[in-house]
């Protein structure tokens, strides 16, 4: 591993006087189906390992094939991991966006590109890198077939020497990326080698862009949101993972079955300790999670904005019939089939509250890889210990892209399994009522099937019932069920992550939750910094929102209600649960584009509303 | 146990439970509903089977034959679904615990309309569920409208006909890879309770279509699902003995004449045969019959198909032998030394 020859804690970042050192954006433009995926991986991944801060974010087209494309890399000595709008560095290896990615170049931006898209012609005030791509990698891969796949590598050692990027690191990546397909890595670091030759003969630095070594991602490890998550459900425990296939939650389950089957074969049989089922559909997915939550299985399934329409109806029952599941939501842009590939924070109302009736939901806001993992852990304890479903609002941002973390910490207790009577609990007791508030938190005890106790059974069902769970078309019976079920909600409110909060004391307060937290961190920089405007910053981690919240609220004279959607459906969810007068501080920031959400527009949204106050 | 009680002794099964011990509530369901005579049935056949009532799940979708699960096995697990959407929860209650005998109840409306996607897979995977639709070619709850399985030229109460052809659940079934498949009729006693026996000892998907006539819509003279009309058109395909597997009486039937299947529980299905040739293990022949009687008005019932060499998709997941719910932590949380393995890899 790399992380054994980084150079010393600290590095003086300093070189010629205008260079800008470990802070940049890189943009790559290419062709959908290229394999530009491996190079820019491999370009991410020696930053990484250069200790210097990255994000890296793909913005893919919903194809196979023949589609634009384009990975932003971002590297930050700041640590600001949000997507930057503004490309200090562009690969344009796309003829068919070639012209607008250039005409898109604020001045003195640096552009690689494919000699024959003759890119000059279009702009004078940016600096060019022409390379010849298609006669560097012919003598480098004489099998023409693989020249489309190998190409790509050119413009990592191209860019390797522009930017000074170590290349012992970048050997290092492209090794990890190939794993142990030795021959193709051999392959492609050639053509890495070939970019990188004709840079150092024939391209002259002129761009102020380099990068140096730093130290700070010691012991840290590069994951995906979804890879994160699905860590979380195998050590959670889960047993029972049914789902279907959608962008861009996919890569949740198809990883969890790639861990599971390392790490969850019983060693005396060879079993399986867990169940994983592609069903025919979203509605069976969520069908079976509900059968094997009833039968006291840790179930779950994973999805994103069209499947969780679909999972409305069951929902519906699992609340009201109080079946613990887990429904991971990989948020992406709709309405309908919307932008598949692209990333938004648009479900949260509409799953808050998902079914016919009066439903409400728990949701966790995992922000980070980290987060994607710890709240998979606590998804299944709320599920159980709530008897209802648990929603996970993930989102395509930090669900496919990777981001850095520390290592993730192995669960420190035994999962909360919720209240279980066994046969004996049922002789000891005598009986028990599936709905009564025995605890007085409104979660009655539940038995599972197949429990050897003739008092054990009961009748679950979507119909009116009473505490013995019998069919009850009575009005104070309804009633009372109701209210115990908005009681249980309140009791969620306690067991759910609170809020994490940073104040100073400032008037003008921010609330933000998912992935908009990270520009969100850089907005408040550059608030500070450019406006001389001081926030303080309340990250939300969970519906139903605890107290904390409507009490940040009320300590600030304004608070920007940060989020990925046009109508503001946090802050809608906030306005059903505070006071009038709470109400009307809160403002709304809102980016609804499809991609990643940057602190500029942030903070640009929030100054905009500053001003006229 | 004192011997000394001067009452007659109450009979009981293998297990040492009366038969009351295997019924349900009330049946809230019209009186004469053929529901009301399956659920009886039910009864029966898993009180003479001698199954712990604990040891199974009930699992049902929306309608009237939905509801019936709470009219059998008051102390075992029920589960009452959305509609169409019983297959899933079947499933998922079943990968949840395996050991659990299953039994959904679902309709002709729930089944073969709203729930024919469900169906389809819930036969393709062979889940060992006992899946009993209880078919009356009407949604009753919603006062008569047809259903999928309604046939051809068949004529509601108000007089509307209809147009379109049936969809024949057990033709499809076949087809699709349910092992077990059966027709039977709610007022034929004899043939419903060996089905419903050798259902219970079957491993695999067993899926029988009960034709149930509707008292309030459906059993009138345009009715091709009325008590009457099957009555006068049942043709069985054989007359069927079921030999449960702790039983050792020996059935004394002539060479070539019956056909005998033995489940997977050990129990013992005797078809004897009736006016044609008819081999229950060979599916081409089933859908053949199928076909046929069809296209000559006639309801034949009985067993169409049986496979007990078929795995079923509980076995097909080579999950461990113990229900999944219930393993203990040790065996679904893997050691901290796999997190920093993972960790490891991800540097």
């Amino acid at each position: 591993m790399a992380t054994t020859d980084l150079a010393p804690a600290q590095v003086e970042l300093s070189a010629r006087r205008d260079t800008v050192v470990n802070d940049l954006s890189i943009q790559v433009a290419t062709v959908n189906g290229s394999g530009s995926q491996s190079s820019n991986m491999v370009l991410l991944r020696a930053l990484f390992q250069m200790g210097i801060p990255i994000s890296g974010k793909n913005l893919f087209p919903s194809n196979i094939e023949g589609l634009p494309t384009w990975f932003t890399i971002r590297a930050s000595k700041h640590d600001w991991i949000a997507r930057r709008k503004e490309t200090d560095f562009l690969v344009a290896m796309n003829p068919e966006t070639a012209e607008e990615d250039v005409r898109g170049l604020e001045s003195g931006a640096a552009c690689l590109y494919d000699e024959k898209l003759d890119l000059k012609r279009f702009r004078d005030d940016l600096i060019f890198y022409p390379v010849p791509f298609d006669k560097l990698v012919a003598p480098v891969c004489p099998d023409a077939k693989l020249r489309k796949l190998v190409r790509n590598m050119i413009y990592v050692g191209a860019v390797a020497r522009l930017l000074e990027i170590d290349m012992g690191e970048i050997e290092n990546a492209l090794r990890k990326q190939f794993k142990k397909k030795v021959k193709a890595a051999d392959l492609n670091f050639k053509a890495v080698l070939a970019g990188y030759e004709f840079a150092e003969k024939n391209l002259e630095k002129k761009d102020r862009f380099q990068v140096q070594r730093m130290n700070a991602n010691e012991g840290k490890i590069l994951i995906e949101g979804n890879a994160a998550a699905a860590l979380g459900c195998m050590f959670a425990g889960v047993t029972v993972v049914t789902w279907y296939p959608i962008t861009p939650s996919s890569s949740l389950c198809e990883t969890l079955i790639t861990y599971m089957k390392r790490y969850r074969m019983d060693p005396e049989t060879g079993k399986a300790t867990f169940a994983i089922v592609q069903a025919e559909d979203e509605l069976a997915a969520i069908g079976m999670v509900m059968g094997a939550g009833w039968a006291g299985a840790r179930a779950m399934t994973s999805t994103a904005g069209p499947g969780i329409s679909l999972m409305a109806e069951f929902v519906g029952l699992g609340y009201y019939a109080e079946v613990p599941a887990v429904i991971f939501d990989i948020q992406r842009v709709g309405p309908s089939t919307g932008l598949p590939t692209r990333t938004a924070q648009g479900d949260v109302l509409s799953t808050a509250l998902l079914s016919h009736g009066d439903t409400k939901h728990p949701l966790l806001f995992p922000s980070s890889v980290d987060e994607c993992y710890s709240m998979a852990l606590d998804a299944f304890d709320l599920a159980e210990e709530l008897q209802t479903p648990v929603f996970v609002m993930s989102d395509l941002d930090l669900g496919m892209n990777f981001w850095m973390s520390e290592p993730f910490k192995y669960p420190d207790g035994p999962p909360k399994r919720g209240k279980v009577l066994g046969a004996e609990d049922l002789d000891r007791l005598g009986g028990f009522l599936r709905y009564r508030d025995v605890d007085g938190d409104g979660v009655g005890y539940r038995t599972l099937p197949g429990t050897a106790h003739p008092g054990a059974g009961y009748f679950t069902r979507g119909s009116g019932h009473d505490e013995r769970a019998i069919y009850s078309e009575k009005a104070d019976v309804y009633v009372n069920n109701m209210d115990r079920l908005a009681h249980k909600f309140d009791t969620a409110k306690r067991l759910v992550p609170g809020p994490v909060i940073e104040e100073n004391g400032h008037g003008i307060g921010i609330i933000a939750y998912g992935t908009s937290h990270w520009a969100v961190m850089e907005c408040r920089d550059q608030l500070a910094h450019e406006f001389g405007v001081e926030t303080d910053y309340c990250r939300i981690r969970a519906f139903p929102f605890a107290d904390e919240v409507a009490a940040f609220v009320r300590r600030h004279r304004r608070v920007y209600v940060v989020e990925q959607n046009r109508d503001g459906q946090l802050g809608a969810l906030l306005r059903l649960t505070l006071s009038a007068e709470e109400i009307s501080r809160l403002r709304n920031v809102l980016h609804y584009d499809g991609l990643p959400i940057d602190a500029r527009s942030v903070t640009d949204a929030i100054m905009t509303q500053e001003v006229g106050n | 146990m004192a011997t000394t009680t001067t009452l007659p002794p109450k009979k009981v099964n293998r297990i040492g439970l009366e038969q009351a011990a295997y019924k349900g509530n009330k049946s809230t369901l019209c009186a004469g509903c053929g529901h009301n005579a399956i659920s009886e049935r039910i009864i029966e056949a898993f009180y003479e089977m001698g199954v712990e009532p604990h040891r199974v799940a009930k699992l049902s979708g929306i309608g009237c034959s939905s509801k019936s699960p709470a009219y059998f096995l008051r102390s075992t697990h029920g589960f009452n679904a959305v509609h169409g959407r019983m297959p899933s929860v079947a499933t998922g209650t079943l990968l949840a615990n395996r050991s659990l005998i299953a039994i959904g109840v679902s309709g002709d409306g729930d089944t073969a309309s709203i729930g024919i996607g469900q169906f389809v897979h819930l036969m393709r995977r062979n889940l060992p569920l006992i899946y009993i639709i209880e078919d009356n070619g009407c949604y009753g709850l919603t006062k008569g409208q047809f259903s999928a399985t309604a046939d051809k030229g068949s004529v509601l109460k108000n007089g509307v006909v209809n147009d379109l052809p049936p969809i024949d659940t057990c033709a499809l079934a076949i087809q699709l890879g349910a092992t077990y498949v059966a027709r039977s009729f709610s007022g034929d006693k004899k043939q419903l309770l060996a089905l419903l026996q050798g259902a219970i000892g079957h491993r695999g998907t067993a899926m029988l279509d009960v034709i149930s006539p509707c008292v309030t819509f459906n059993d009138h003279l345009g009715s091709t699902k009325s008590y009457g009309y099957v009555k006068d058109h049942d043709a069985p395909v054989g007359d069927i003995t079921f030999v449960p597997f702790f039983d050792d009486i020996t059935v004394d039937y002539d060479e070539g004449t019956t056909t005998n299947v033995t489940l997977h529980d050990g129990s013992r299905i005797l078809l004897k045969k009736l006016d044609r040739d008819y081999d229950p293990t060979d599916k081409s022949e089933a859908l053949r019959v199928l076909t046929q009687s069809h296209d000559r008005g006639e309801v034949v019932t009985g067993l169409f198909y049986v496979n007990t060499e078929q795995p079923n998709f509980i076995d097909l997941l080579n999950v461990v032998d113990q229900p999944l719910a219930t393993l203990p932590l040790a065996r679904v949380r893997p050691p901290q030394s796999a997190l920093e393995e993972v960790m490891e890899s991800l540097r």
